[in-house]
């Protein structure tokens, strides 16, 4: 298979982390979302080290691994603090911002 | 001695500079009141003995200058400060040094009622009024005469309105300012535009200029006018003469001093100075002689109904001033300087004298006093002496002046003019020994027989502020010492200077006829006669006699009206056109501005509805906004 099958993999998997972001109303789904999206700029690295022979793509997706995984740890404790200050984690609720 | 140069003159001009300066910087002295005012007093002194000496070492045309610069610019420079001594300014010098000095030392018995911290207060402000006019007296160009110009204008507000808690003082010194000020525009104008059209604002260089006629007369005429209309505001002519009187409402020995050397005789003195630039200017000098008769009518006549003995003297320095001015306009300006000298003094000792008055009966008004002379005989003979020198009676300070200004306006070929002077010279003597009459000779009127302590009308300035301190009635009586001592010197200066001048008759610059000095001196007597007859003797009745002149004594009473066109001019044209602009301002200029930020805070409400505060749809417009993004970059 060639470059563009598994950057199209990524551009599908992208996609579906971002429709995500934006439909799901759990904070929580938000969240999947996001790693979903994460995983598909990995796909992307790892797709070009390979086509190119050059590693820097893959340790660069290791990187991003780690702070994927720490990012998540810091989003699922917001989160839980959220819902300890406001009783509620649907994203709609939370509009404290509002013009 | 240091002849020659112009230390003496500077020395004059800084004593009273020190004097303010020490009374305005040393808050505590100047608040201590008497202490501040020996401070003054020792400098005037100072600064009178300098003066003398510098006019006695600039006797005929010595003429010294010491000047610095001041402004320079491209390599040359614009304007320079200074003294510029000759005989003149000296002469000039000394007789504001003089009665500053009397002015100083009659204050201290006339206010020795005021409080303490206002007396210090009303001391500094003398020291600068003599500055400022001493200044204006030896400026070397126009730059430092306009300058001190306005410092006097400066500080003839501040003096008129030195009992500014009373409002009408307050607005005495409001109209005196604004009134001199409308005139000094003129003399701004002309200043710059003379010195767009010579190149210099230096006297001596100008004059030198004048000398070889390498000024061009193509519209010098409007620079002179625009000059004259600055002397027109500060001494007071018609129609800027309205301020004059008002400013009685200060007190007695300011307007001596305003009236004798700092104030109104600076309009006099400036046209003497540019004597030289104005005889280049001949329908200019025309008009001078027109405006200055006719303004000398015009106040002789209301000073004949007034009844405030302050504002009697107020319209006769007026009336004098027109005098001086029409001699100027005839082209005579020695003349006008000669009479603005003794004027200087004569008036000088009518106004204290009239202070003194003032003090021992409480009142301003004529009918509140006579057969003071009883009680008050060394005032009453000081007095009569400055009112006989106003008349012009022989071996009197104002004769030979008077003769020499009616001689100046005929020689002229004014004869107009000439009639309406000597007119004035009649009504001077009528009106002054009216007054005189009244105040010192005659029994007053029955009801206000003894009323004269308790009365104490609260629209007169002095006489009600002295009635708030005095006892409630008490004997009219001589003034104190500090008081009679100025009072004295004035009177034997006058006198003096009529005798000199009977005496040693100093060559006049014209012919003048014979029948001159006859016609001058009867119409004095036939003034003084008739007051006499009418007030002493009551041989004519007081009131027929102002029938007879039925129209213009009831235009006399209403001031001719000038003072109520000024006030409707002010009103309708000076409020509407504020009212216009700020129409304009409330309703274009705001209106913009208003409707602007109307706009902008509706725009704003209207788009704080897209911050929805949810995440998610931040995340929409991200999204597609990139999209847009993309899609643009792949079809561009």
């Amino acid at each position: 298979m060639g470059l563009q099958a598994y950057l199209t993999l990524a551009a599908v998997v992208f996609c579906i982390g971002l429709f995500g972001v934006m439909t799901r109303r759990n904070t929580i789904g938000i969240l999947l979302g996001i790693e979903l999206m994460l995983n598909s700029v990995n796909i992307n690295l790892v797709a070009f080290a390979r086509y190119s022979g050059d590693v820097t793509g893959m340790v660069f997706t290791l990187f991003t691994i780690c702070i994927t995984v720490a990012e998540a740890a810091v989003g699922l404790a917001l989160v839980i603090l959220l819902f300890r200050v406001r009783r509620t984690v649907t994203a709609d609720h939370l509009d404290l911002l509002k013009g | 001695m240091m002849a020659g140069d112009g230390t003496l003159a500077l020395a004059a001009l800084l004593l009273h500079a020190t004097a303010f300066l020490v009374l305005a910087i040393a808050a505590p002295l100047r608040r201590l009141g008497r202490p501040a005012a020996y401070v003054s007093i020792l400098c005037a002194a100072g600064s009178l003995a300098a003066a003398v000496l510098s006019w006695r070492a600039h006797t005929g045309e010595a003429i010294s200058r010491l000047v610095w610069t001041w402004l320079p610019s491209e390599g040359q420079t614009l304007a320079t400060v200074g003294v510029l001594a000759d005989a003149d300014s000296t002469v000039m010098l000394t007789l504001v040094a003089l009665v500053a000095l009397l002015v100083q030392v009659y204050s201290l018995g006339y206010l020795s009622d005021e409080r303490a911290p206002s007396l210090g207060r009303y001391y500094a402000y003398q020291s600068l009024f003599a500055f400022s006019m001493m200044g204006l007296v030896l400026a070397p160009n126009f730059v430092q005469l306009f300058i001190c110009w306005e410092l006097v204008g400066l500080c003839s507000y501040l003096l008129i309105g030195f009992w500014y808690e009373r409002p009408a003082a307050a607005r005495a010194a409001l109209k005196a300012f604004w009134i001199t000020k409308t005139g000094d525009v003129g003399l701004l104008i002309g200043i710059v535009l003379i010195w767009r059209h010579t190149g210099t604002f230096d006297l001596t260089e100008m004059r030198v200029l004048a000398g070889n006629g390498a000024i061009p007369l193509a519209g010098l005429s409007v620079m002179t006018f625009c000059i004259y209309l600055g002397a027109v505001g500060k001494s007071a002519q018609f129609p800027l003469h309205i301020w004059l009187p008002d400013a009685m409402e200060g007190p007695t020995p300011v307007s001596a001093l305003i009236h004798a050397a700092t104030m109104v005789t600076a309009g006099v003195y400036l046209l003497h100075r540019t004597d030289w630039l104005f005889a280049l200017t001949p329908d200019v000098l025309a008009i001078v002689v027109w405006v200055g008769a006719f303004t000398a009518l015009l106040s002789a006549v209301l000073a004949c109904v007034q009844n405030d003995i302050k504002r009697v003297l107020a319209y006769s320095t007026i009336s004098q001033l027109s005098y001086m001015m029409a001699a100027i306009g005839a082209g005579f300006s020695g003349a006008g300087f000669l009479h603005l000298l003794t004027h200087g003094v004569f008036k000088a000792l009518l106004f204290l004298g009239a202070g003194a008055i003032i003090h021992a009966v409480h009142s301003n008004d004529l009918p509140d006093m006579g057969r003071l002379a009883r009680r008050m005989p060394q005032t009453a003979i000081v007095f009569t002496v400055g009112a006989l020198s106003l008349a012009g009676l022989p071996l009197f300070a104002g004769f030979l002046s008077k003769e020499e200004i009616l001689g100046a306006v005929l020689a002229g070929g004014f004869a107009a003019p000439f009639a309406m002077l000597v007119l004035v010279a009649f009504l001077t003597a009528f009106y002054m020994f009216r007054v005189v009459f009244l105040a010192f000779f005659a029994a007053p009127p029955a009801g206000h027989a003894g009323a004269a302590a308790a009365s104490g009308a609260p629209h007169v300035a002095d006489a009600s502020h002295h009635a708030s301190h005095g006892a409630a009635a008490h004997e009219p009586h001589e003034p104190p010492s500090s008081m009679l001592l100025p009072l004295w010197v004035l009177a034997l200066l006058s006198v003096a200077t009529g005798v000199f001048f009977t005496v040693v008759h100093p060559e006049p610059e014209f012919e003048s006829p014979a029948w001159l000095m006859p016609v001058g001196v009867g119409s004095a007597v036939a003034g003084i006669l008739l007051a006499w007859a009418t007030y002493q003797r009551r041989a004519i009745d007081a009131a027929s006699l102002a029938a007879a002149f039925g129209p213009i004594y009831r235009g006399a009473l209403a001031r001719f009206w000038i003072d109520a066109v000024f006030e409707r001019a002010y009103r309708l044209a000076l409020l509407g056109f504020s009212r216009l602009v700020g129409w304009i301002d409330r309703y274009l200029v705001d209106g913009v501005l208003n409707v602007l930020s109307a706009w902008t805070v509706q725009a704003g409400d209207d788009l704080r509805t897209m911050q929805t505060g949810r995440v998610q749809d931040y995340v929409y417009g991200i999204a597609v906004g990139l999209l847009v993004l993309l899609l643009w970059v792949q079809f561009n």
